[in-house]
């Protein structure tokens, strides 16, 4: 089987410094995987290399065997990677329901539509209430989106990189600056999601309830290098990581 | 074309670098400090003119203190400006567009205050003594007064390249042009820091106007053609950036100057002809300082 | 929270009401001048309304539309002294025609480029067309303008050239509100909000304002043509810049957030310039003052604030 997505050897410095080094790893297709490693460590740059935010300075990067080094962001979520944001990336003053919308007008190659009403645009308006209601946000659709207390704004930055139905979702610290019971609520929902939607996962996760209860695999980098890879049980046995990152009493 | 005649006009194009250099200076400071595009900085050019004919024609006040005079009351000015009403819009959204339309209203404002206060006709500024004859270089004649202007406008830039590199707000200034966010880091007092660079740089912007008085006649209004003319040097130079600023200032002043030589009439369109081919070639300025963001 | 169908009558019973409004104007006016004056609110609203599609609707703040209002104007103006009245319709669609093919090579250049810059050259391109327009005397007639532009056949009646304005206008605005509430104008109001997010929908940002420059500045052009024949005359102060700043403020004034603001401004504007005598002496500091007390103090204009008073009214209503 080929890996959904197969990175080989990249790299990438600011100046002297070096964010990531030589990274190689392969997602296999339906996989649920996390991402961990001490802040500065180099995750968020991996998933910007990924998405095209960023050039690699060496390596590649392959999507179901095609190399994406080099296209910007525009055509790499056009061939099905999804990606939500650290910090929500939403459009504050949009109806939650057009936050949606908008996406899912953008999949369908209905944006360039100069003469209808968006609400006449049916399926694409579906699709949107049909998201909405799997993320739990459906009865809060009609207000701005900058009225959304932060972990709704979390969602709805998910829902739009729903909307675009990707193959392989990148999630940024999903549960960042939540509450621990919004945590709770937010890990089984993205499980949830992973299996409804049929998506290949990646997550970058400080949550370690998270990261052990629902990936199957895990990686962990440390100042931008891969220091180890495995199922859950097998990181948690890693003398490396604990002493890297987990800490002794994990 | 004679070698007299290419002289004149390489004169009367540095002169023009010159004073274009003072002000586009300012306003590539202001924008590299502190994000904010001075759409009024030549209305403070106009002000440092009708302060310097205040000094000189009026109140009879030597030419070299009046100059400073005038910078120093331009300056004061500014400064003001920034503190009552600037301030109170940074940060906020939408920012860009609404620092354009306050300090559009300040061009107005400050048009019809000038005409309030000295009325519509033009006014006129005599050389200082000393400067009002010229030197004879074979069979051509060199203003003096031009010859000071390009002095002036050397002496500023030796003090310019001194301040930023020599002292600690000239690093800071420099540090803000490239990333604002060290200069909180560095413990600076941000907001007042925008204050005096608003100072300094309308200060500038004064004292070119008053240099300049004595060339071309003082009108209220004359502040759009001088923001439209450093505009066009400080897209040349990059945003931002003092040397950039410098060149930009060169080119345009010697382009304009043979332009007005060969094609009086249409001069004008020929520093707009080297913008549009900066801006399809290296859109960000020839020298930039920080990479534009694409929008 | 209404349903669709209730904002639907409502916007079109507002629409309706505006409509007939101006449909009256000529019955119920007492002087040609005041259906002149009539005419320049409509011309305006349609400037300020499809500048608003560039600034609030995609924050794209233009300092230049004056070139493509000029040019519209100039076109009529032009053709109609050199070949005569039978071409002042024809002279209408080419001058739109011509505002959006400069816009399109403009847009290339200056769209490159965002924020201030975009700002700054709008301005610089647009003060050196009326340059041109000023020097070239033998052409365009410099600082005299054109006089005499008189529209053919019936159009020649102020009363029937008022009603072809009103006709024009009103099509034109609601063929730019039709576009607003789009997924293109969703779309461009994205691309405001979060130019990034758009690019990772797999939009071009660029392209997208491209587009909405040369939409905008055919609609400034088509008004700028129509413009022409209110007073029979042209000047170059339509290409001046402070023609592009007039458009800013009353787009600002009315509210830059909302469909109808900058119409509602357009009209708030004119009147005021009519009240105080149009022009007086020191009719810019009046202007400049007042766009400090918006910016400063009402940032979101006068149809802005007023929707904010309604929401604030209602909350404290529903709270009891």
């Amino acid at each position: 089987m080929t890996p959904m997505l197969q990175l080989d050897a990249v790299d990438k410095a600011f100046g002297g410094l070096r964010v990531t080094s030589n990274v190689s790893f392969s997602v296999m297709p339906g996989e649920i995987s996390a991402i961990i490693g001490p802040n500065g460590a180099g995750k968020t740059t991996l998933f910007n290399q990924i998405t095209g935010h960023l050039l690699c300075d060496r390596g590649a990067i392959l999507f179901q065997g095609e190399n994406l080094v080099g296209k910007p962001p525009r055509q790499i979520v056009a061939r099905g990677i999804g990606r939500a944001f650290q910090i929500a990336s939403i459009f504050p003053d949009e109806t939650v329901l057009d936050n949606i919308r908008v996406a899912c007008l953008s999949k369908l190659g209905e944006t360039r539509k100069y003469w209808r009403h968006v609400a006449d645009f049916k399926r694409a308006t579906d699709e949107a209430h049909a998201i909405l209601d799997s993320l739990g946000l459906d009865g809060q659709s009609e207000r701005p989106a900058f009225e959304l207390a932060h972990g709704d704004q979390k969602l709805l930055d998910i829902g739009i990189a729903l909307a675009l139905k990707p193959k392989l979702l990148l999630l940024d610290e999903p549960t960042a600056g939540m509450s621990p019971d919004e945590r709770q609520q937010t890990r089984e929902l993205i499980k949830q999601l992973w299996k409804s939607y049929d998506l290949t996962l990646v997550f970058i996760e400080h949550d370690m309830d998270m990261v052990f209860g629902i990936a199957q695999v895990v990686r962990v980098l440390q100042q931008g290098a891969l220091l180890a890879e495995g199922t859950p049980e097998e990181i948690r046995a890693n003398k490396q990581v604990i002493t890297a990152y987990l800490g002794e009493d994990f | 074309m004679d070698a007299s005649f290419l002289l004149t006009q390489f004169i009367s194009g540095l002169t023009m670098a010159t004073l274009l250099f003072l002000v586009a200076s300012g306003l590539t400071l202001i924008f590299g400090v502190g994000n904010v595009f001075n759409f009024a900085h030549g209305s403070f050019y106009m002000l440092g003119a009708y302060f310097g004919y205040q000094f000189v024609s009026v109140w009879s006040t030597n030419f070299w203190i009046a100059l400073l005079l005038s910078g120093v009351c331009v300056g004061l000015f500014g400064m003001l400006a920034e503190f009552a009403f600037l301030r109170r819009i940074y940060g906020r959204a939408n920012e860009g567009g609404f620092q354009i339309l306050l300090t559009y209203a300040f061009i107005l404002i400050i048009d019809d205050l000038v005409k309030l206060t000295w009325g519509a006709e033009y006014k006129s500024l005599p050389r200082p003594a000393g400067f009002g004859g010229a030197i004879q270089l074979g069979d051509i004649f060199i203003p003096t007064y031009n010859l000071l202007i390009i002095a002036i406008g050397m002496i500023v830039v030796v003090a310019a390249w001194w301040v930023l590199s020599h002292t600690r707000p000239g690093q800071v200034a420099r540090a803000a042009a490239v990333d604002r966010e060290i200069v909180s880091v560095l413990g600076v007092n941000v907001p007042m820091t925008m204050t005096l660079v608003f100072g300094i740089a309308t200060a500038l912007g004064g004292m070119a106007g008053a240099l300049a008085a004595p060339l071309r006649t003082v009108t209220p209004g004359a502040g759009i053609e001088v923001i439209i003319d450093s505009l066009i040097v400080v897209v040349l130079g990059g945003m931002g950036n003092f040397w950039g600023a410098w060149f930009g200032a060169l080119l345009i002043g010697e382009v304009n100057a043979f332009a007005v030589a060969v094609v009086p009439q249409w001069a004008t369109l020929f520093s707009f002809l080297v913008m549009v081919v900066v801006l399809i070639f290296k859109p960000e300025g020839l020298f930039a300082a920080r990479k534009v963001r694409k929008v | 929270m209404t349903n669709l169908a209730t904002r639907n009558l409502k916007a079109a019973s507002l629409w309706a009401f505006i409509v007939l409004i101006f449909v009256l104007v000529p019955v119920l006016s007492t002087s040609s001048y005041q259906v002149n004056l009539a005419c320049h609110v409509l011309i305006w609203s349609l400037f300020a309304v499809s500048f608003n599609m560039l600034w609030g609707v995609t924050g794209m703040l233009s300092l230049g539309q004056a070139l493509y209002y000029g040019l519209g104007a100039y076109s009529v103006g032009l053709m109609v002294d050199h070949l005569g009245r039978q071409w002042y319709l024809p002279a209408m669609g080419l001058g739109v025609l011509a505002a959006a093919a400069l816009a399109l090579l403009l847009g290339l250049l200056v769209i490159r480029v965002g924020g201030v810059y975009f700002t700054m050259l709008t301005l610089a391109f647009a003060q050196l067309g009326w340059q041109i327009t000023f020097k070239w005397y033998d052409f365009t007639g410099g600082d005299d303008g054109i006089q005499g532009i008189i529209p053919p056949g019936i159009l020649e009646s102020g009363t029937v050239y008022y009603y072809f304005v009103l006709a024009v206008v009103m099509l034109s605005i609601w063929v730019l509100k039709r576009m607003a509430f789009s997924p293109f104008g969703l779309v461009l109001r994205c691309v405001q909000q979060n130019p990034d997010r758009v690019r990772f929908l797999g939009r071009r940002v660029r392209r997208n304002q491209l587009r909405v420059y040369v939409i905008s500045s055919l609609f400034s052009a088509l008004a700028g043509s129509l413009m022409a024949g209110v007073d029979g005359s042209i000047h170059t102060d339509m290409l001046f810049w402070t023609t592009s700043g007039e458009v800013i403020l009353m787009s600002v004034l009315g509210g830059i957030n909302q469909f109808f603001g900058p119409f509602v401004g357009a009209t708030v504007i004119i009147l005021i310039e009519d009240l105080v005598g149009a022009r007086t002496e020191y009719w810019s500091l009046i202007i400049g003052i007042i766009i400090m007390v918006i910016v400063l103090v009402f940032p979101k204009g006068v149809v802005g604030e007023a929707m904010r008073a309604k929401s604030l009214l209602t909350r404290t209503g529903a709270g009891r």
